[in-house]
Order: structure tokens, then C-alpha cells, then sequence
């Protein structure tokens, strides 16, 4: 056997450890959901602040919003929150979606940051990010009025990527919503 | 107390694997018996010290020690006493003091039973597992330490057991897995071994084997009951969800599948040698890997425990030094390997022959692992190379492991009448006719029989081709059986003690054979048959499902030792006739506040009745589902076959015979003592 491919295994294991050192840093991946274009999925969950009272798909009330996955844990999350503060101040309804986490740091976490949601669902398992395919936190869903998700992003939304990949979608599906209602 | 006792015990272990890494390794250079000897006492002080430790953590468990950060996070008071015991690994740190414990019980057993090998040889597997266990012991006791205590303020309850790990298949499931995760450890100390040394042979086959083949066969088994568990106990219905955790325990498996079988061929015809030294090291490095994808956090899965960047650097460190530097030592020392001094002819064989149809079994299973490899860690690869991220899913996984799996069912049909050296095709072909003829009128006629109805409409392709490659493999195997019975004459007597004077390794390949045939008879035929429904039903609510007639009795509310639950009562007729009583649950663990389902099951072997209860509707109505899974029960079937025949060959007398140290080593410690200096 040729002396120089009893290296091969060497090499091709030098390069596997390289890409698993850079992915250690990063973990947010903008993945295509298949879910676009499909319904919410139905859940039944606990909110985060109020353990008794159950969450469904019924409470996003037929609005048009933003569904974000989150977590204490996550590091991203942190740099998001401040343009997530700053959407729900305009007007943006959010719904969070708390990730394989422990109420009691989640709830400090929002009280010493803020609190964009209009109500947080409470998966400290994983359950519903399962049903949504979730990849990792943060991680956004766009939802039409009539339950439909329109658009995901995985990983950070700020300023930049609310005015490439949301705002006119977002802007587009509010009008249509309200040409309904009239 | 106990807890510093435990944790003592643990840095103990650590210090005497310190010892036991180094001081045989030297002596095996250096010609020092009695160092080398060392490494045997110091793996059993080992074991006897994380065992110590391990039955302190137990012991912690028991009595709700809820100032140990870890017993608080996965205990209850409430919580039954056999899962407080499995509980012990139902999480990161404990599960990695399993694996301590695993790996301590693997070099103890290698120190008590290798008196028959040489003492370099053995010295040396032992130096080296032991420093696999310094990695690990140094991994628990400085990112994952299960002793860490919460004090002064330490909770009065515990946070309780996840609740899908409150579960039968806990207790099982872990130790069986990790028993082959680390068992290959041992086949990766003989393969370095042997590259340090230079010294491989048949013999270095001989000992080795045994040690591969029962790793192989808890793995198999480990993975059956994770896939069973999984089936049963997450409400699903699946039995197997390409997940990266449990590609992670399938690539190894793979690995160590063709493993068992290169070495076969590296025993009885010293050929294949880089190539077995290579899946050996292999085989541990991807159960490594498999540990760094489930411990670091990269992937996100359904098992995922933590995300913890600091443990995912330690593992990854751990990982490149240990399979970096195998691999480099390979490289390195292969020509050394591949020509041995007692050689006294090149190892020849055909185009076709035994040889070649196990090179055809390795090159197909390497493949496969090689292409979940890849699917498990693309979304990885082309987040570095900024490619665009894309998700791979079941479908890229089924596109390429269903063919190959096919393709190794009809080579392995040939491969058991194969020879060694040459094997006549005409011979082959004959052989194979009256199985194929067979397996081809089974194929085409049973799936007329099998759907609800008699029709064309229903008529499957998939289920053609299944039917065709179990029959396949089953019928050549039973041929051959078959002939080896009626060798010399064709009395019955002399069939009868043909019988047992077959060797248990072919037994063993014989029932693993027809375990694979058994597997995919289920994979395809439950696939293809599965009838599922989501219905919504109130009390007195009868509907029917692929033949079967499911009534909705009753619905009570039932209370459990740590929680409540909805219980409903389901019965299933068919013809009017009554089958099963079924009782799925709805649980509600108090201390997590949690809601779990459990699914009801009536197995068969033919066919499983499923029944699961969704959501609570509007007034008494339910979200039930329902399913039919024809065959399902033959996945695990099959896959415990597998592990038997692993077992059988396992106990193959050759290798238990003990021939004295010194006639069955003689030449072999010189070679290698000559080499090493």
C-alpha cells in the first residue's frame, strides 16, 4: 500500500476537528423550514409568569405576530432582546416562546431586561420546539392572522435583518388583515 | 458526608489511573516485569474506587441528599426507589460517572482474564485504557462533578426526574449502550497496542476478537432498547427519528459491524490488517464523537441535556488527542504492521472469494456511516463554509442507508456459501437459485395477503422488496444450514450430531444473519402497513382502524406515587370480537408540573395496537390516537437476534481454550520485545 494514504485517515480527522472547533463558537443556523406555509403548530402549554393558566394557538387571537424562541441560556438572546423591546414598543405584537429553561431564572431574566411579550408559552422541555423544528435559540416565526407561519429565522433578529427579511412582509400581511376585517 | 467520601473516592481513581496510564508503558519499554504487572492491580484498584464513588452518589439518591446540586436537579422525595437508583445517570454528570464506571469494569476485566496473553501486550492495553480514564475522571472532576454541593441554602425537595426518563427503559437503556460505547475502548487499547509494538497477527486476532465481538453485541442491544423505549415511551409512535444523538450510537455500530467481521478474516487468513487496526481505532473515535455531539451542544436533538461551551472545548481537546494521535501513530507504524516476521506467504486471494465478499460488506458499512457522518454534521460543515444552511432530515438519510442496507442483504445471502481464497461463481448461482425462487414468489404474492384487502390497489412496492431480501437472506442461510447437516451421509443420526458438532460461531453469524432479515422485515413491512388515525372521541365513541374496532369506554382520573393522571380505557375488537383492553394515560407530574403522555400498547408479533391520548377537547371529548403497526414488534426482534448471534460467537470454544502461557506465547513476546526496542 501506498505509504502516503495511511496518512488519509490522519488528514481527513485533522479537518473533522477543525470544523468541529469553529462550530463550537458559532450556533445559529438559518435553516429553511419546511414548516412555511403550514399552520402553527397546536399546543398546550404553560405560561411563563401565570403556571395555571394554560396557552394555546387561540391566544394569538388572530393577530398578525412574531413568535420568538428564546432562553436564559442562550447568548444571542441577550443581544437580540433590546431591538425585540424596541419592536414592541412600535406596536409589533410578540409572543415568546421560552426554550428548555427554568421559569424562575426566565422570569428574573424579563424583569431585569423587559418584557416585549404579550405572553410567554413555557417549554422547559422542548415540546413544542419539536413540533416547530426548532434548531436552536433565538429563533423567530412570522404568523399571519390566520395562524399560518409565513416566515423563520434562525438566529438574531435585529435592526438590519427586521428591515431585509420582515418589515415589508410584516407590513404586507397586517394590511391584508385589516382589508379582512373591513 | 457520604457525598465528600464519593467525591474523594473519585479523585483516588483518578490518581491511580494517573499511575496505571504511565508506569506499564514504561516498564513495557524498559523490561521491567514487575512494572509492567503494576497496570493489573491498579485497574482493579480503579474499578473498586469509582465503584466506591458510584455507590455514593446511589447512596445520595436514596436518602434525598438534596444539598448535592445534582441529586436536587433530578430527585424527588416522591419519586419511586428503583428510578431514584437510575436516576443516578439520568443526567450529564452521572451519566459520564457511568461511563467511569463502565471503562472500570472493561480494564478490570481485562486485567483478570488476559493471563494467557503476553505480559507486554497486556501492560500496554492496560496503560492505555488507563489513560482514556485519566481523560475522563480529569472531565467529571473539572467541568461535570456530580458532588458539587448547594450550600448553605439547599433546597427541601428535589426538582424531580425528568419524566420520560421515569421509565423501565432508563434503567436498561445507558448502561447496555455505554457497555458497547466504551467496550470498543478495549478494541482501541489492542489496536494501538499493537501499532506501539509492531506485533500483529492472527494471534493479536484471536485475543482481540472476543473482546470486539462483546462490545459489538451490548452495543446492539443497547441501541434495540433505546429504539423500543423511544417507541413506546415518547407517544410518537417512531421507533427510530435520525436524530444526531442516535446517529451517534449507529455509527459506531456500523463501525463495529464491520470491525467483527474484517477481523474474521485478519484471524483466519492474516490479511485486512491496516484496515481492521483502522476500524478499531475508528469504532472508539466515533463513539467519542458521539459523546462530544451530545455533551457539547453543537446539535440541538431531542436528547440534547446541555449547552455548555466550556465541556464542548474539554471534549473536543480530549477527543482530537486521543483519536489524533491513534491515527497519527497508524499512519506512522502501518508498514510495520503490514508485513510481520513470521509471514511465510503472501496472502493471496480472488476476484472472487470470502475475502472479497467481507471487503464488500466493510466498504458498504463504512458507506453507510460515512454518509450519516456527513448528515449529521452538514448543518455544521456548511455553517463553517458559509454554504448556505440546510437541514438534512429523514428523507437524505433513507435515500442512501435503504439501498445499501439491500444491497448488503443480497451479498450477505451469497457471502455465507462464499470460500475462502476462490470461490466458484457457477457454484454461487446454483446455490442460489432455489432460494431466489423462493424469496421471488414470497415477495410477489404475500403483499396481496397482508393489506386490509385483497387488491392491487393496495398492492406495495416497498413491501415486494423487503419481502424478497428477508426471504433472501433467510432461505440461503437455511440452505446452507442445511447442507453442512447432511456433509458425510444423509441419516438422520448422522444429521443430529452434524447438529452439535457445529462451532457457536457459526451459530452466531447464522442467527445474527437471519436477525438482519428479521429487522428489516419490520423497518419495511410496519413502514408500509402502519395505519394511523387522529380522532376525537367522547366516552361511547366507537371507531374503526385497518380492520380493528377501538371503543372508547371510560375515562377516570387515576393517582400515581408522583402524579396524577387521566386515564382513559379503550377497547379494541376485531370481528366483534374483543382483543385488547387498552389503558393510555395523561400524566401530570406535581413537582415539574409537567404533563406526560403514556402511550398503551397491545404487542403481537404480527401486529401492535397503539393508542395515545392527545389533547383534552371541549367538554369529555379526547384527541386520541390511534395506530395499527403490522410487523413493528420484528424491529427489536431482529435486533436482539443480532445481539445473540454476537453472543454465540462470543462463546466460540476456541476462544476459551487455555493453552499454557508459555507453548501458546513463546514466539510471540520475543517478536514483540524485538520490535518494540
Amino acid at each position: 500500500m501506498n505509504r502516503l494514504t495511511l496518512f488519509v485517515p490522519f488528514a481527513l480527522c485533522l479537518a473533522l476537528g477543525a470544523f468541529l472547533f469553529f462550530s463550537l463558537g458559532k450556533n445559529p443556523l438559518d435553516l429553511p423550514s419546511a414548516l412555511v406555509g403550514e399552520p402553527f403548530p397546536e399546543f398546550a402549554l404553560e405560561e411563563l409568569h401565570e403556571p395555571e393558566r394554560q396557552v394555546s394557538t387561540d391566544d394569538f387571537d388572530g393577530q398578525v405576530l412574531l413568535v420568538n424562541v428564546w432562553a436564559t441560556w442562550c447568548f444571542a438572546c441577550r443581544i437580540e432582546h433590546p431591538w425585540l423591546n424596541s419592536l414592541a414598543e412600535q406596536g409589533v405584537a410578540i409572543v415568546g416562546l421560552n426554550y428548555k429553561d427554568h421559569r424562575k431564572l426566565a422570569q428574573d431574566w424579563l424583569g431585569e431586561r423587559g418584557d416585549p411579550y404579550q405572553f410567554s408559552i413555557f417549554d422547559p422541555r422542548g415540546v413544542l420546539g419539536i413540533d416547530l423544528g426548532v434548531y436552536g435559540a433565538p429563533e423567530t416565526y412570522l404568523v399571519d392572522a390566520e395562524g399560518i407561519i409565513r416566515h423563520r429565522r434562525v438566529g438574531v433578529v435585529d435592526e438590519r435583518v427586521w428591515n431585509e427579511e420582515f418589515r415589508d412582509l410584516y407590513q404586507q400581511l397586517v394590511d391584508d388583515a385589516n382589508a379582512k376585517t373591513e | 458526608m457520604i457525598a465528600e467520601y464519593g467525591h474523594l473516592a473519585l479523585i483516588i481513581a483518578l490518581c491511580l489511573s494517573i499511575v496505571q496510564a504511565i508506569v506499564p508503558m514504561v516498564g513495557s519499554f524498559a523490561g521491567y516485569r514487575t512494572w509492567m504487572r503494576l497496570g493489573h492491580s491498579l485497574a482493579i484498584g480503579q474499578l473498586v474506587f469509582v465503584a466506591i464513588s458510584f455507590a455514593c452518589l446511589t447512596a445520595a439518591f436514596l436518602q434525598d441528599d438534596f444539598s448535592l446540586q445534582y441529586v436536587a436537579n433530578n430527585s424527588n422525595t416522591l419519586l419511586p426507589t428503583q428510578f431514584k437508583v437510575s436516576a443516578v445517570w439520568g443526567a450529564h454528570e452521572g451519566s459520564l460517572l457511568l461511563w467511569a464506571l463502565i471503562l472500570a469494569v472493561w480494564s478490570a476485566a481485562v486485567a483478570l482474564f488476559s493471563s494467557h496473553l503476553p505480559l507486554v501486550l497486556s501492560s500496554r492495553v492496560l496503560s492505555i485504557l488507563g489513560a482514556i480514564s485519566v481523560g475522563f475522571g480529569l472531565f467529571i472532576l473539572l467541568t461535570s462533578n456530580p458532588f458539587a454541593r448547594i450550600l448553605p441554602f439547599s433546597p427541601t425537595e428535589g426538582g424531580d426526574l425528568n419524566p420520560l426518563l421515569q421509565d423501565f427503559g432508563l434503567i436498561v437503556h445507558p448502561p447496555m449502550l455505554y457497555m458497547g460505547y466504551v467496550g470498543f475502548s478495549v478494541a482501541f487499547a489492542f489496536a494501538v497496542a499493537a501499532l506501539i509494538g509492531g506485533q500483529f497477527d492472527s494471534a493479536w486476532a484471536r485475543w482481540a476478537r472476543p473482546w470486539i465481538n462483546s462490545a459489538w453485541v451490548f452495543l446492539t442491544i443497547g441501541i434495540t432498547l433505546g429504539s423500543w423505549w423511544a417507541y413506546y415511551e415518547l407517544g410518537w409512535g417512531g421507533w427510530w427519528f435520525w436524530d444526531p444523538v442516535e446517529n451517534a450510537s449507529l455509527m459506531p455500530w456500523l463501525v463495529g459491524t464491520a470491525l467483527v467481521h474484517s477481523i474474521s478474516v485478519t484471524e483466519k487468513r492474516g490479511a485486512f490488517r491496516s484496515w481492521t487496526l483502522l476500524l478499531a481505532i475508528l469504532a472508539f473515535s466515533l463513539s467519542l464523537l458521539g459523546t462530544f455531539l451530545v455533551r457539547s451542544g453543537v446539535l440541538t436533538s431531542v436528547h440534547a441535556f446541555a449547552n455548555d461551551p466550556e465541556r464542548g472545548v474539554f471534549i473536543l481537546a480530549f477527543l482530537g488527542l486521543v483519536v489524533g494521535s491513534s491515527l497519527l501513530l497508524f499512519a506512522l507504524r502501518g508498514p510495520v504492521v503490514q508485513r510481520q516476521k513470521g509471514d511465510t506467504e503472501v496472502v493471496s486471494y480472488s476476484g472472487l472469494s470470502r475475502e472479497m465478499m467481507l471487503l464488500l460488506n466493510n466498504v458498504l458499512l463504512v458507506s453507510a456511516m460515512a454518509m450519516i457522518l456527513i448528515g449529521t454534521l452538514y448543518p455544521l460543515i456548511a455553517d463553517v463554509l458559509d454554504l448556505g444552511k440546510i437541514s438534512v432530515g429523514p428523507p437524505y438519510f433513507n435515500f442512501f442507508f435503504v439501498p445499501m442496507t439491500l444491497g448488503l442483504m443480497v451479498a450477505m445471502g451469497f457471502a455465507v456459501f462464499s470460500r475462502w481464497k476462490k470461490t466458484d461463481a457457477n457454484m454461487l448461482l446454483q446455490k442460489g437459485m432455489v432460494p431466489f425462487l423462493i424469496s421471488l414468489s414470497a415477495a410477489l404474492i404475500l403483499p396481496l395477503f397482508l393489506a386490509e384487502s385483497i387488491s392491487w390497489a393496495t398492492y406495495s412496492i416497498t413491501a415486494v422488496i423487503t419481502l424478497g431480501a428477508s426471504f433472501w437472506v433467510v432461505t440461503m442461510s437455511l440452505e446452507d444450514l442445511w447442507q453442512k447437516l447432511d456433509r458425510g451421509s444423509s441419516k438422520q443420526s448422522s444429521r443430529l450430531k452434524n447438529l452439535t458438532k457445529l462451532p457457536s460461531s457459526y451459530w452466531g453469524m447464522q442467527v445474527a444473519h437471519i436477525g438482519i432479515a428479521v429487522c428489516a422485515l419490520g423497518v419495511g413491512l410496519s413502514s408500509v402497513y402502519d395505519v394511523q388515525k387522529d380522532v376525537r372521541m367522547v366516552p361511547g365513541d366507537r371507531v374503526e382502524v385497518a380492520g380493528y374496532e377501538f371503543t372508547f369506554d371510560s375515562l377516570d382520573f387515576v393517582q400515581g406515587p408522583n402524579f396524577g393522571a387521566s386515564r382513559a380505557q379503550i377497547s379494541a375488537y376485531k370481528n366483534d370480537r374483543l382483543v385488547a383492553v387498552l389503558h393510555p394515560e395523561k400524566r401530570k407530574y406535581e413537582a415539574r408540573n409537567q404533563v406526560m403522555t403514556e402511550a398503551a400498547l397491545d404487542a403481537g408479533l404480527t401486529r401492535d395496537l397503539y393508542v395515545s391520548l392527545g389533547e383534552p377537547l371541549k367538554g369529555d371529548a379526547w384527541a386520541i390516537r390511534l395506530h395499527v403497526k403490522p410487523f413493528v414488534r420484528c424491529i427489536w426482534l431482529g435486533g436482539l437476534m443480532i445481539g445473540l448471534g454476537g453472543l454465540l460467537s462470543v462463546m466460540d470454544k476456541r476462544y476459551r481454550r487455555r493453552r499454557k502461557p508459555s507453548t501458546q506465547t513463546a514466539p510471540q513476546p520475543a517478536a514483540t520485545e524485538a520490535a518494540a526496542q
